[in-house]
């Protein structure tokens, strides 16, 4: 008898709300499309504004938008809360976990392979090395982001700061890459702790405005200091990577004539995507390191908790800009490898939307996790190229592919944390107690 | 008070705007000994630890930490970190301040890092994974396993800190600071939250540290069973000001203690005790 009585009370109290939310959003929808939609401005035939209204077409939508929240609210209680147990069954998440164990070697023996597989392919290894500049930027932010839990919308800066540095050191004193490679990165470091310090006491929205401003900082003046960054005109003239000394041209001294085989212009691509992968390893390898010393434990340790790291006598100031300077530093070499790679660079390359690209793929990938922000750069760059046949609605469609990863893996595609010691047995540590960071 | 004074709090002053939190308190812990500083809610006790943490700078005063060899600190001179890794100051917090995800055993590593920073050379030994770092690494999780079976913890030390029992969260956090081998432990109400059985546990591990190491504890506490129990001397506050100190069974009898914690004046709680007695 119970039963019943509150079943019915559930959905008697139910629709009054169901009603309720839909016709806010209703509002909501009626105060934005009256001014989008609901009137229609056009410069007339002598200059004047013309205007009509188009209610119409306002009232559908409204309506729309009215029927549109009852029908998700409804699938919302329908299926109930999304919790990745209902979403996936068992014996899909154990094959996973399997698979999980084997993915980072197999991937990284696919990669290995990558040039010859695709040899005769120039646009799958220039997309291959377009997403390993991506993962070794996601590694790098990484550091700062997921390990630090320092949310920063400006890294673009230090890509810009590496690219120019070795640009303008190369084309000025005719440095070779390798001396430059090194440079950039100390260059790009410094600018990290630059930034570090007037942002070392602001937290959450308020740093990420801050890193978000250093970066629009970094590009005007890119764009405005003419006589040194040829402004808007962009650096040009870039000299191409050398293998210690060798070009690899179609001279009499170039690679291809002291091997004694014939030039191709593909055996450049290849030594570039070559180079990229080694730098991405070489990020990967010192990320896992200090992961595992003390510096990365304090990292870790200041994104769970900075009054506790300040009451355990952690210089919390330093930790916070090793963390800048490191993550910057890759950065730097990863805009060295760009500007090498297009011989060409201007500061239309480091516009926000890499930032935001950028970070996306280290949420997307499950923050601190190193093989996560891998298969999202994989996802986010190789998926978007995927899409390319759905032309108009490419952008919807990985929208769409994003919210549903979303979804499904709240806390990214790898969302545990693996601890760095361990006395008996290492388990992962699931991602509901790791925390964001604040700051 | 006899003995060999560690801390010495003399005239601290704290006020946030208009607000006077804690005004010209004056006391003393000694090495060795167990401190107990005790008062109703809001009587300023949290912010005399903040102050001595410094978590806050005071407005006025002076706090003077005397080191075993007889080197002296002021500690309202240093600033946050400072006091921890120079004073060798280790405190809790009254609401737990764990590193939720991360394992037990590296909670208690991190508390290690300034040693292990140096071993590390600073992480460019570490990094190319020099001998004397995996030494001191290894150092280090043995004091972190001593630790842990001091606590009773030891077959949790692989699982994630957030993970733990509320109680064995506590302990935790005490052994924690206690990984940073502090000459003073400040322990903000250890005991809120633990059932009878654990309350014991905790006062058992707290004689430990006095008498097994020799550190002095500092402690805030409103748990009398713990208080009356293990402190040697107890500072009793109310409204910012000291109105009390002494062994516990003079504490308990001060007709000025009984008042402030039963809320009534002082005429009231003499007859309520005279009419007891």
């Amino acid at each position: 008898m119970t039963a019943p009585s509150t079943q019915t009370t559930k959905t008697a109290s139910g629709i009054p709300a169901l009603l309720k939310t839909a016709f806010i959003n209703a509002v909501i929808a009626l105060v934005l499309f009256s001014l989008m939609v609901g009137i229609r401005t056009e410069a007339g035939s002598e200059g004047q504004l013309t205007y009509w209204t188009r209610f119409g077409e306002l009232a559908s939508l409204v309506a729309a938008v009215f029927g549109g929240s009852i029908v998700i609210e409804l699938l919302r209680q329908w299926i109930g809360p999304a919790g990745t147990e209902k979403l996936v069954p068992p014996a899909l998440q154990k094959g996973m976990s399997l698979v999980g164990r084997y993915l980072a070697p197999a991937l990284l023996i696919f990669t290995l392979l990558v040039p010859v597989i695709f040899y005769n392919q120039r646009y799958i290894l220039d997309l291959a090395i377009l997403v390993l500049t991506y993962v070794m930027l996601g590694w790098g932010l990484n550091v700062v982001v997921g390990l630090a839990g320092l949310l920063d919308l400006g890294y673009v800066a230090f890509y810009a700061v590496g690219a120019y540095s070795y640009a303008l050191l190369a084309t000025n004193f005719g440095w070779s890459f390798w001396i430059c490679l090194p440079l950039a990165g100390i260059l790009a470091a410094f600018w990290g702790v630059l930034l570090g310090f007037p942002v070392l006491r602001l937290r959450g929205d308020y740093l990420a405005i801050v890193t978000l401003a250093f970066g629009e900082i970094i590009r005007l003046v890119l764009i405005n200091w003419q006589s040194l960054t040829g402004g808007p005109n962009g650096v040009s003239g870039i000299p191409r990577p050398t293998l210690f000394g060798i070009p690899l041209n179609n001279s009499d001294d170039g690679l291809a004539a002291k091997l004694g085989i014939e030039f191709s212009p593909t055996h450049r691509i290849v030594f570039l995507f070559y180079l990229i992968l080694a730098l991405a390893l070489l990020t990967n390898w010192v990320t896992i390191r200090l992961r595992g010393l003390p510096i990365g434990r304090a990292w870790e340790a200041l994104r769970e908790d900075e009054v506790a790291c300040r009451a355990l006598g952690i210089n919390t100031t330093t930790t916070k800009l090793t963390a800048f300077a490191t993550g910057a530093m890759f950065g730097g070499f990863a805009g060295a490898f760009f500007a090498t790679r297009q011989g060409f660079i201007s500061p239309e390359s480091f516009t926000f939307q890499e930032s935001a690209l950028v970070l996306a793929i280290v949420v997307l990938g499950g923050m601190g996790s190193q093989l996560g922000v891998a298969l999202a750069a994989l996802t986010m760059i190789g998926g978007f190229e995927l899409f390319r046949g759905l032309e108009t609605y490419r952008m919807l469609v990985f929208g769409w592919a994003m919210v549903l990863i979303m979804i499904w893996r709240p806390r990214g595609l790898v969302g545990h944390r693996a601890p760095t010691v361990y006395l008996k047995k290492a388990q992962a540590i699931s991602s509901d107690l790791v925390k964001e960071g604040h700051g | 008070m006899s003995g060999e004074r560690i801390l010495n709090v003399d005239q601290l002053t704290m006020r946030f705007g208009g607000i006077v939190a804690v005004q010209d308190l004056s006391f003393a812990a000694e090495r060795r000994k167990i401190t107990a500083l005790i008062g109703p809610n809001g009587a300023g006790k949290t912010t005399v630890f903040n102050c001595i943490t410094g978590f806050y700078k005071p407005t006025g005063g002076a706090i003077r930490l005397t080191h075993a060899d007889g080197r002296e600190i002021a500690l309202e001179r240093l600033n946050d970190f400072r006091i921890a890794k120079q004073a060798k100051v280790a405190r809790t917090f009254q609401n737990i301040r764990l590193f939720p995800g991360m394992t037990v055993l590296e909670n208690l590593m991190v508390a290690q890092h300034n040693m292990l920073m140096r071993a590390s050379g600073f992480t460019l030994l570490g990094l190319v994974g020099a001998p004397t770092y995996r030494d001191a690494e290894k150092r280090a999780i043995d004091l972190a396993t001593d630790w842990l079976k001091r606590v009773n913890l030891l077959d949790r030390a692989d699982d994630a800190a957030g993970n733990l029992a509320y109680g064995d969260q506590r302990r935790l956090e005490i052994a924690r600071a206690m990984c940073t081998e502090p000459a003073l432990l400040c322990l903000d109400e250890p005991a809120a939250g633990l059932n009878a059985r654990e309350s014991a546990a905790l006062n058992e591990l707290l004689l430990s540290i006095r008498d097994d190491l020799g550190t002095s504890i500092l402690l805030i506490e409103h748990d009398m069973s713990v208080v009356m129990e293990i402190s040697d001397h107890i500072v009793v506050m109310d409204h910012g000001v000291k109105i009390a100190q002494g062994t516990p069974r003079e504490v308990r009898d001060d007709p000025k203690v009984i008042a402030a914690y039963l809320g009534a004046d002082e005429e009231e709680a003499m007859a309520v005790m005279e009419s007891g007695s």
